[in-house]
């Protein structure tokens, strides 16, 4: 490690780094045992700089950043190394004096735009906080300076806007506040925690965007810690990859994304769908879990998940430096960079054939509506005005057996809550469902018990979908028993150890309480409690979304096996494009309760013809920096309108760079312009 | 089938750590838990056979030994009458326990399921349950017992005041009510819930069976704060003459009674009394506390 360290710093040695972090290794003391969250990590960021972290969760990531803010949880011990800030260790500063580094000299962006902003102060008064603290500036000249700001993030109408507070702003707005914040006091340093993974697609790509902007004008070195590669490719000078507590590939952008020669790289790649590749029968993906931090492998940590492990490979091993700047932690790494071994991941089911999809529809929605009563704003307290919030608005699909139809949409556009009335968990307003040919939008009782059987959900977060008090055996037996699918006690338990084999999870694992499975695991469990029914129709409601990438690549490929053995039909809810485009027969693009375009999956990603369609594949990050570097910059400007008030006419016009006097005075209809190609918009085709 | 086995993670074969026998388990888990449990278990057979542990008679008058300090003969001393103090204690703690225990399982169970309700049903029946239970909780806790007890009057079930039970139960309803359906609505946005509706399960399944389990964590901090409010509320019940009624043991009783008039010259007859509450209220709790966290399937390694 030393000797890594050190040839370190002679490259750099033409100009002294502005951040240099050497051989940090910190530990948490929890009641279950030492956790060493981050071991030996050294890396340098320089002036002007865009510096990434990328990993999974667990892995440190995040943690070595906290550490660096000296902001580590009480738990959390720095066991050995430095933290040198222009050649100060930060890690011997006074409390004193770290604070006056905080927000001055390195600021931090957090992920969660909602909840790092203070609810009760104004943006105002947050923004200029740091000026009055750190550079003792006058309410007048902060005032001045935050208006700058303001202006610098990209908030137009900065004067109103400064005595608005945060629940009046959306969230990417509150993000450039976050940002304006982290740049008050001309810091030299800004760590971004996660900064766009609770934004939208369209959003993230325009506080990146502003980000690298920034930092290049300014010449403020940033830190991107992220779990998603697609970003770094196109913002990242350069990257350093973790696993485990370790760096365990460092090197230009290029380098890791072109040459990447550790096989956690690789595989990180190879598991996330990607816009700008032909759809694959399946993904790659890395089996297993990373290890528990608290007793590690004691060689390659990746090891036990390598599919091209040797003898060699339980022996510890430091990053070996590959030139150029680019290292990685890999005893077989000189064989994979001249060639001779060419890593392959398994892909669990390649012969996955095509699920037959019949001719009949079933599931037919038409003209479906839900509309929302809210509290108008602005009412007084004994007032009962209320407005109307057109949750889904006027939408019509239909799905064949056998087929999965992708639903795409940034947050509010409605697309969950289509999912939770064809659920029948929430009502419609107006509109019709039917399944299999028979109209279910109003059905109850022993109808609608029948049809609960018929549709199944998988959610979102594996955390809160299932009931912690009840172990998995229970949560995945209880449908068997209710319904009397498999009424005797000693055949059901049989069952759910089927279940849980088809899911990929072992039968002795129905003993196990969900807080005892990873992430993955309980997205398998849910899978397994959703066809315990043996539905027809299941919904999945952003089923990898929560997942680390190694993880999704996992699910999906589950999914998809599942479909084509089971002849499952999925209505497929996600905001991630390359997700669904893997995984979709048909693609839906919602944008404010409304679908706007309509088609096959390799035709609307190969020819949008709706504005947004495009805007949205344009702003999705793909992992490659020469395809990145390639694209024209982000077109889509401006926020989602509130769904209280949508647009008049055509509800994207407002964003849209092709509209015209027409889009805001007219609905636009729903043309078929090719064969099951359909569209909402006034000027397409 | 077996072409998913692949996508099985490999470092998902660690073994399955042993359920052990619950009652060791939670001795070790929850050693004050434990220590709590033996003393209500020791009330529990004081109150069953108290005739086995009493040195004397508690209704016994002996006029000879009035207001006696504690000493070998008795070991908490005398009251007015001469009545030894521990035998009265051991004879009241089935008393104490009855009423506290039953009429606070009785209230709490009734507050915890209205609550749920409330919540998992929402709108109208959430705001009339809510209503109705703000009503109860406008008349101080006496006074609504009080009503009670003399609309009601009494109903003797193997010794035992069926009604002064009801009545202690009927204001501790509302209170409970509106902690755990709080705690509901919480828990009735979670997937979980979502997903059991999906599923089709009725609504008492759904109720009981995956919304109570996660409300048991205040459910049980309130039943065990309400048994020793119930304990007390007989007491000042009883001191009223419509609990328990002279010349029968109980704790609250004896706090009330004369020993009002006898504190200075013998305070052993509220010392031990009092104690005697505390104790039991204080193992309640404590067992109460130990049973949330060892229920809590996410305590358990």
């Amino acid at each position: 490690m030393e000797a890594v360290v050190q040839s370190h710093s002679r490259a750099a040695q033409s100009s002294v780094p502005l951040l240099a972090v050497e051989d940090l290794h910190v530990q948490f003391e929890t009641s279950r045992g030492i956790v060493r969250a981050v071991q030996g990590v050294s890396y340098t960021v320089n002036r002007g700089e865009v510096v990434a972290i990328v990993g999974e969760s667990g892995c440190g990531k995040s943690v070595s950043a906290l550490t660096m803010m000296r902001l580590l949880a009480k738990t959390g011990r720095v066991t050995k190394g430095r933290i040198l800030l222009e050649g100060r260790n930060l890690l011997d500063l006074s409390d004193e004096e770290m604070r006056a580094v905080r927000g001055h000299e390195i600021s931090m962006i957090f992920q969660e735009p909602m909840t790092s902003l203070n609810p009760v102060l104004s943006i105002g008064m947050q923004i200029m906080e740091p000026l009055l603290i750190h550079l003792k500036m006058t309410e007048e000249q902060a005032q001045v300076r935050a208006l700058e700001l303001m202006q610098q993030v990209g908030i137009t109408d900065g004067k109103r806007r400064l005595s608005q507070y945060p629940h009046q702003l959306s969230g990417g707005m509150r993000q450039r506040v976050m940002i304006a914040i982290g740049l008050a006091c001309k810091p030299k340093l800004i760590i971004a925690d996660e900064p766009t993974t609770a934004l939208d697609v369209t959003i993230q790509a325009q506080i990146l965007e502003l980000m690298k902007n920034l930092s290049r004008e300014l010449g403020i070195a940033l830190v991107i810690i992220t779990h998603n590669l697609g970003i770094v490719a196109r913002y990242a000078d350069r990257v350093n990859v973790m696993y485990a507590a370790n760096i365990i590939e460092k090197g230009s952008a290029d380098d890791i994304f072109l040459k990447p020669a550790h096989p956690y790289t690789n595989g990180l790649m190879r598991s996330v769908p990607r816009l700008d590749e032909p759809r694959g029968t399946k993904l790659q993906t890395i089996e297993g879990l990373p290890p528990d931090l608290r007793m590690p492998p004691a060689g390659c940590r990746f090891a036990p998940r390598c599919p091209h492990r040797l003898e060699k490979c339980s022996q510890p091993i430091e990053l070996i430096d590959l030139g150029a700047e680019h290292s990685a932690r890999c005893h077989r790494v000189n064989e994979i960079m001249s060639g001779a071994l060419k890593i392959e991941f398994p892909s669990g089911d390649t012969v996955a054939s095509q699920a037959q999809i019949g001719d009949k529809p079933l599931l037919e929605v038409s003209n479906l509506k839900k509309h929302f009563g809210v509290k108008a704003a602005g009412a007084g307290f004994f007032s009962s005005e209320m407005a109307t919030v057109r949750a889904v608005d006027d939408v019509s699909f239909t799905i064949a057996k056998g087929e999965t139809l992708g639903l795409v949409g940034e947050s509010g556009c409605g697309k969950t809550t289509v999912g939770r009335v064809v659920l029948r968990l929430d009502e419609a307003t107006g509109g019709s469902i039917k399944f299999n040919g028979v109209d279910v939008t109003h059905h109850s009782g022993r109808n609608m018990r029948d049809l609960r059987r018929k549709i199944q959900v998988i959610f979102q977060d594996p955390y809160s979908s299932l009931n912690p008090r009840m172990t998995v055996g229970e949560i995945i037996a209880e449908p068997l028993k209710v319904y009397g699918i498999v009424p005797e006690k000693k055949a059901r338990l049989d069952r759910v150890g089927e279940l849980l084999t088809q899911v990929g999870l072992f039968a002795y694992m129905s003993e196990r309480y969900p807080h005892e499975l990873s992430g993955g695991q309980r997205q398998r469990v849910g899978i397994a409690r959703a066809l315990a029914l043996e539905p027809e129709l299941i919904v999945c409601d952003e089923p990898v979304s929560a997942l680390d990438v190694s993880i999704q690549g996992q699910v999906i490929n589950l999914l998809e096996g599942l479909q084509s053995r089971l002849g499952l039909t999925f209505l497929f809810i996600a905001h991630d494009l390359a997700v669904v485009r893997h995984i979709s027969d048909r693609v839906a693009v919602m944008y404010l309760g409304k679908i706007m375009e309509l088609a096959d999956r390799d035709e609307i990603y190969r020819a949008p013809l709706h504005p947004y369609t495009k805007a949205l594949l344009d702003a999705a990050p793909i992992p490659d920096p020469r395809v990145e570097r390639a694209r024209a910059p982000r077109a889509l400007r401006g926020e989602i309108p509130s769904p209280l008030t949508p647009p008049s006419g055509c509800v994207f016009h407002t964003r849209c760079s092709i509209a015209t006097d027409i889009c805001k005075q007219d609905v636009p209809k729903v043309r078929e312009l090719k064969t099951g190609h359909l569209v909402a918009c006034h000027h397409a085709g | 089938m077996a072409n998913l086995s692949p996508t099985v993670p490999a470092s998902a074969q660690f073994v399955l750590p042993k359920r052990p026998n619950p009652i060791l388990h939670f001795v070790r888990a929850q050693p004050m838990g434990a220590v709590s449990f033996i003393i209500i278990i020791i009330m529990m057979f004081a109150g069953l056979f108290p005739q086995f542990v009493a040195p004397y008679n508690p209704l016994d008058i002996d006029f000879a030994s009035i207001l006696a300090a504690p000493s070998w003969d008795h070991w908490f001393g005398t009251d007015a009458y001469g009545r030894d103090i521990f035998s009265r204690i051991i004879y009241g703690s089935r008393t104490a326990l009855v009423i506290g225990f039953a009429s606070s399982a009785l209230g709490s169970s009734i507050g915890a399921v209205l609550g749920i309700a409330s919540a998992y049903f929402g709108g109208r029946i959430d705001n009339w349950i809510q209503r109705f239970m703000d009503i109860l909780l406008a008349f101080p806790i006496i006074v609504l017992a009080l009503v009670v007890v003399a609309a009601l009057r009494k109903t003797v079930i193997y010794g035992v005041d069926v009604n002064l039970i009801i009545a202690i139960a009927i204001p501790i309803v509302p209170r409970v009510a509106r902690v755990v359906r709080a705690a509901a609505l919480s828990v009735n946005v979670m997937p979980y819930i979502d997903a059991a509706r999906a599923a089709g399960y009725s609504d008492a399944r759904i109720i009981f069976r995956h919304m109570a389990p996660n409300v048991t964590a205040p459910f049980l901090i309130m039943f065990t704060a309400f048994i020793a409010q119930a304990i007390l509320l007989e007491a000042s019940l009883s001191f009223l003459g419509l609990g328990v009624t002279e010349p029968i043991a109980a704790w609250g009783l004896m706090l009330s009674g004369n020993a009002a008039d006898f504190y200075r010259e013998a305070p052993w007859m509220v010392i031990f009394p009092g104690v005697a509450i505390s104790l039991a209220v204080f193992a309640f709790n404590l067992f109460g506390d130990s049973l949330r966290d060892y229920l809590d399937p996410r305590f358990k390694t």
